[in-house]
């Protein structure tokens, strides 16, 4: 009877991509790629940064006019050369980076682009509609909330109900769990699992392994631009299968943890800090903590409880109410950016496009960004363009940047690329503190790999590090010590050698644990 | 691979010169269209536009004549904008800076002919940038909008050259003479490039400056940060960079290069300065940054097509009894198409899968070979409709 039901569901591919290849210029991004996904199962799009997953879905979704190959959809060759041909067909698309206008409501972003009727917008029916369909799916949304208003994972439920109101078949999940706490993960599953029970198809891209093998049918592996292998979850034993097909065999998966001696005296001293957040609200209260010369000191906490004010008041770019900074025994509080790079604080920034890249700018000057008046790169005001050249070689090389010219603007490169772009720069500097936050954010295994270990590298040689991520488990993995973070006060900490799950989660809820 | 790299690079750069070559031949087509409907001799008009600009030698230097202080103009928007901020006061700073200029250069005697001219150049630069930086001052100060302020300061630029041209002591005080500020001293007029036409030295000056600005902005740290603020400026602010500092810094600067230009313009061809004897200078530089993309090469290559166009304008009118403000029309157009490459690069394909679409029509019905054959054909059943 099972046997019956797959058989008939492969008889019916809802997609099917063939020998799809293309090309930038002369690069080949996708080559001669095969893609089939069957009606009402969620297919897995898996590969490392820049293999090509984002390429092959923007092609489905029209995103750029010309490729070559055939899509067949629902049985029948379609030729998908814009996104509301792909809309018109039933694809949706909801991409990482939600395409939501915050000052407007609801249903006004839902019926956006809509062209029904040219001349008379009805929101009121809109929104009775809306609000029907997302009775169907179990997606409270209130229609008439600004979307500024909205949480992050309420705005993905939005994109989500957006493609649904235009008649989606097929969605299309672009590393849809990248920015979502775990409980509201736990939401998008329930979410997948009934469009699933509703008989959509679902493709899901994801680095996190987990995930896939949690809730996905099947999956696709691409590599390079090819496809390296697609199979049933169902035949795949353990993480570890799937990130060796994404990698290939060359790359380094392991972890080098060595131990190292801490020094016994603290390097990072900071007391009873206090700052306000965007809106004058007093966000962090009275923190206090130290960390010694080649400890890792890790916060975790759900986003938004004060993380990235703390941050930003320790590299410079939020101003301190109250308390003590003390690097090395000097005091930096609320000294300027410049100074504390002066001073030997590097920093990887939660948002690299925000903060840490000028995109339109090329590799080599985003490699010298924060250095640029170094002497090795600039004497007497003017720019020393061959040291910059050969320090940008030798960076890229050493952390594996995958580019075609050091002239080219950072935004060309594909967001992994561009992360360890950041990194290299920011650990290549030798700081004393270094403060990582979502080092390894959209990174895939081995990437996210090399970056933690240039971090541990330097853990070595004695750097303070303060390390933030949103995954519990890579803060647990990489930490010496974990402090967790709740509405803008430690709720406790733990040490490495005594972690516990539940009482870190309980903390993370805002019990405090001493 | 890095070869092909190369040849990618080369290729998309290629790639910013033809879309203001295609924007440029829109707008005359558009521009002859135009001169047909209205009656005009569409096809003289170009043959003199062409004339007047490169039809003899004094066509060739009137055109870099007009050339010059667009170069000047179009580096005080460029500056700005590269930096992230927008400079539309460009006019005011080029009338500010020829009036101090123009203090100097008639007072001042006596002294030598060089010393005068860092004096006169020194007041020029300083006029503009303090117009400039005030725009600037009030961005990083009071969170005004500099759009709305350098607009602003060009009317009072304006009302300022007024009352000097009018008033004493700035006034020309030679009798019966129009309103006008004094005459520079004859040893600070620049000296001529080509004898017996109007090309002065100042041209040389502008490509001078054209090569300070392309110094500046690439291969120093004071215009890498520039730079880096215009692409981002949280990321100028996460490098610790003096962002407000260079606010202010970036509008003198450009404020300061206009401000050059206008007393180029009076040094080298008028000698003293009237009331609107610049007008409009300021706002075709930012047409000019625009087409060539802020840009050293580009902004070179803009401003004499701008220039040229102005030039070749004024034979257009003479010889062919156009108007030249057929000339601003299609300046207009190209700005128009420059700045919307959506817009253009539609046509393009519009252009090109048409003729395609016709192509495959014939491939499909009839072999290659009699493809002519159908377009005769074609051809022959419409005439006997036209006959009937």
């Amino acid at each position: 009877m099972q046997q019956e039901t797959e058989q008939t569901k492969a008889a019916r591919p809802a997609l099917q991509m063939k020998g799809i290849t293309k090309r930038f210029g002369s690069f080949t991004a996708l080559n001669q790629v095969d893609l089939s996904v069957n009606t009402g199962e969620v297919h897995a799009l898996l590969g490392e940064n820049g293999a090509g997953k984002s390429t092959l879905m923007n092609c489905l979704f029209g995103m750029y006019g010309q490729y070559d190959g055939e899509i067949y959809w629902q049985g029948e060759p379609v030729r998908i050369t814009d996104s509301q041909t792909a809309i018109r067909k039933g694809i949706g698309m909801v991409h990482q980076h939600f395409m939501l206008i915050p000052v407007m409501t609801v249903i006004e972003n839902v019926v956006l682009g809509m062209t029904d009727n040219h001349w008379v917008l009805d929101l009121k029916a809109a929104a009775r509609r809306f609000t029907e369909l997302s009775q169907t799916y179990h997606l409270a949304l209130d229609p008439w909330a600004k979307v500024e208003q909205l949480s992050v994972g309420q705005q993905q439920r939005l994109e989500i109900l957006k493609s649904l109101y235009r008649h989606a078949r097929l969605l299309i999940l672009d590393e849809p769990t990248a920015v979502l706490t775990p409980e509201e993960v736990d939401g998008l599953f329930e979410i997948i699992d009934r469009l699933k029970a509703e008989g959509h198809t679902v493709i899901f891209i994801s680095h996190k392994l987990n995930e896939v093998m949690k809730i996905c049918d099947r999956c696709t592996i691409l590599r390079n631009g090819s496809v390296a292998a697609t199979l049933s979850i169902s035949q795949v034993r353990n993480r570890e299968t799937l990130a060796r097909l994404m990698v290939g065999n060359e790359t380094d998966l392991d972890l080098h943890e060595t131990d190292c001696h801490l020094g016994s005296q603290a390097l990072l001293e900071v007391k009873q800090l206090s700052c306000r957040g965007d809106y004058g609200q007093l966000i962090c209260k009275q923190l206090s903590f130290a960390i010694r010369p080649g400890e890792i000191l890790g916060i975790c906490g759900v986003d938004g409880n004060g993380q990235r004010e703390l941050v930003e008041c320790l590299t410079g770019l939020r101003q301190a109410e109250s308390g003590q900074y003390l690097l090395g025994g000097r005091e930096l509080l609320n000294c300027d950016a410049r100074q504390l790079l002066k001073s030997g604080v590097s920093h990887i920034p939660e948002d690299r496009l925000k903060y840490g890249l000028a995109p339109g700018m090329s590799l080599e000057e985003n490699l010298i960004l924060a250095d640029y008046k170094r002497s090795d790169f600039a004497r007497h005001g003017w720019l020393r363009s061959g040291r910059i050249r050969r320090q940008a070689m030798a960076l890229c090389q050493r952390f594996g940047v995958r580019f075609s010219s050091l002239k080219q603007p950072a935004a060309e490169l594909s967001g992994g690329n561009q992360q360890k772009l950041v990194a290299a720069r920011e650990l290549d500097r030798q700081p004393r503190l270094l403060i990582a936050v979502h080092p390894s954010r959209g990174l895939d295994v081995g990437a996210a790999r090399f970056v933690q270990n240039a971090i541990l590298s330097m853990k070595r040689k004695g750097t303070a590090i303060l390390y933030i991520a949103g995954e519990l488990d890579e803060v647990m993995e990489m930490s010496d010590r974990i402090l967790v973070m709740y509405e803008g006060q430690f709720m406790g900490q733990q040490a490495r050698a005594n972690y516990d799950r539940t009482q870190i989660g309980l903390m993370m809820a805002g019990t405090p644990i001493s | 691979m890095n070869q092909n790299a190369k040849q990618f690079r080369f290729k998309s750069e290629l790639k910013q010169l033809l879309l203001p070559l295609f924007s440029l031949v829109l707008a005359l087509a558009l521009g002859y269209l135009t001169m047909l409907l209205m009656g005009y001799d569409a096809a003289k008009a170009y043959q003199s536009l062409w004339q007047g600009i490169f039809g003899s030698r004094n066509a060739i230097a009137e055109s870099l004549v007009q050339t010059t202080p667009l170069i000047f103009t179009a580096i005080s928007y460029a500056l700005t904008y590269k930096a992230g901020l927008i400079n539309l006061g460009g006019e005011g700073q080029l009338y500010i800076g020829a009036v101090w200029g123009s203090v100097l250069g008639s007072r001042l005697s006596g002294i030598p002919v060089w010393l005068h001219w860092i004096l006169i150049f020194a007041a020029a630069f300083a006029g503009g940038a303090i117009w400039g930086a005030i725009s600037g001052l009030l961005k990083v100060r009071f969170k005004a909008s500099e759009l709305i302020t350098t607009i602003m300061l060009n009317y009072i630029a304006l009302e300022w050259v007024s009352f000097c041209v009018t008033n004493l002591p700035f006034k020309d005080q030679t009798a019966g003479a129009a309103p006008r500020m004094p005459t520079v001293v004859d040893n600070v007029k620049l000296s001529l490039l080509l004898p017996k036409t109007r090309l002065h030295s100042g041209f040389i000056l502008a490509l001078l400056v054209l090569l300070i600005y392309y110094l500046f902005m690439w291969k120093t740290t004071k215009g890498f940060e520039l730079r880096v603020n215009g692409q981002n400026p949280n990321a100028a602010l996460y490098a610790g960079m003096p962002v407000k500092h260079n606010a202010v810094l970036a509008f003198a600067l450009a404020g300061g290069t206009a401000g050059l230009g206008g007393i180029i313009n009076i040094l080298g061809l008028q000698y003293f300065l009237t009331e609107g004897f610049a007008s409009g200078l300021g706002f075709s530089g930012v047409a000019v940054a625009l087409l060539g993309n802020s840009q050293p090469l580009g902004i070179l290559l803009a401003a004499f097509l701008f220039g040229a166009l102005n030039a070749g304008g004024i034979r257009m009118q003479t010889a062919a009894a156009v108007p030249s403000a057929m000339i601003s029309m299609i300046q207009g157009i190209i700005i128009f198409f420059a700045v919307s490459p959506y817009l253009l690069s539609w046509i393009g394909t519009q252009l090109i899968s048409g003729r395609n679409r016709h192509n495959l029509s014939l491939q499909n019905q009839l072999p290659p070979e009699s493809a002519q054959l159908a377009m005769t054909t074609d051809r022959g059943k419409s005439d006997p409709e036209k006959s009937r």
